[in-house]
């Protein structure tokens, strides 16, 4: 297994959204994982400090958006000695395909990882065309 | 005279010597801030202090509490754990693949000795924080003045 942790640093969205938001916090781009299943896509993500009540899953149209709020438990009465990495939320938006059934999205969080289950809808999954002999 | 007088207790103020060390004294103390006190590698920390208690925070998603490995030897913490990559079967696809996995190991420098009994390590919501009291031995010592 090779390893893949170094040079790991955590990224700002660079999202532009062109409304403000009203808590004045970092946005971080969370990194993903998409498997695609033989009946479902998955996506998973690294949010580390949010849990099932802050993260919010919206569909839009074809626009999957993934935000994450972290309410930072900063340590009381100490001093910041040294810091490498910022705190703030996750924001990450994907535009899906067509072929999703949207009624059966389903997102677990365990241990700051988002999981989103994208099921693909019936139609796409039975794509059997029946060859019939010309009379 | 008075002028020549003025103008030598000047002229000691600004020998430059004195103010070449004083630079370079003030330059060692800005650039030391910014010498780490861990090894750049993941996963990235931030220490925390005061006089009696350092506390150490950083973000592992996706690790099993039970898996992360923490030891204590003199003043540096050392962290360890892994990470599995997501399996894939036959007929499934990464379109996209950014999450790190593999182990790490991250040390850490302490600013002071710790009570290594006393450490408390709480993960939750794949975020670890170390408590890590300052031992006894350690604090400073409060010396009393007595008048004779």
């Amino acid at each position: 297994m090779a390893d893949k942790t170094k040079d790991i640093k955590k990224k700002e969205s660079d999202i532009i959204d062109r409304v403000e938001h009203t808590r004045a916090t970092q946005v971080y781009t969370p990194d993903v994982d998409i498997i695609e299943r033989q009946d479902s896509i998955v996506v998973t993500a690294d949010m580390p400090g949010v849990d099932e009540n802050t993260v919010d899953i919206t569909l839009e149209k074809n626009v999957l958006t993934l935000y994450g709020k972290v309410d930072a438990d900063l340590p009381e009465k100490l001093r910041l000695l040294h810091a490498e990495y910022g705190i703030g939320d996750y924001k990450r938006v994907f535009t899906l395909s067509g072929e999703i059934d949207r009624d059966k999205i389903h997102a677990t969080v365990k241990n700051g990882v988002l999981k989103v289950l994208l099921p693909k809808a019936e139609a796409v999954k039975t794509r059997k065309i029946e060859v019939k002999a010309e009379a | 005279m008075l002028w020549t007088e003025g103008l030598g207790t000047f002229g000691r103020g600004i020998d430059p010597w004195t103010q070449l060390q004083r630079i370079e004294n003030e330059m060692n103390r800005v650039l030391s801030r910014y010498a780490s006190p861990s090894t750049s590698e993941f996963p990235a920390v931030n220490i925390w202090a005061n006089g009696d208690i350092a506390v150490v925070t950083t973000e592992i998603p996706g690790i099993e509490s039970e898996k992360i490995d923490i030891s204590i030897a003199g003043k540096t913490l050392v962290i360890r754990g892994s990470r599995e990559p997501e399996n894939i079967e036959e007929g499934e696809a990464y379109h996209r693949r950014e999450r790190w996995y593999g182990q790490f190991a991250k040390s850490v420098e302490l600013p002071f000795q710790i009570s290594p009994e006393k450490i408390e390590a709480k993960f939750s919501k794949g975020v670890l924080t170390v408590k890590l009291p300052r031992a006894e031995a350690d604090k400073p010592k409060k010396i009393t003045v007595k008048s004779a």
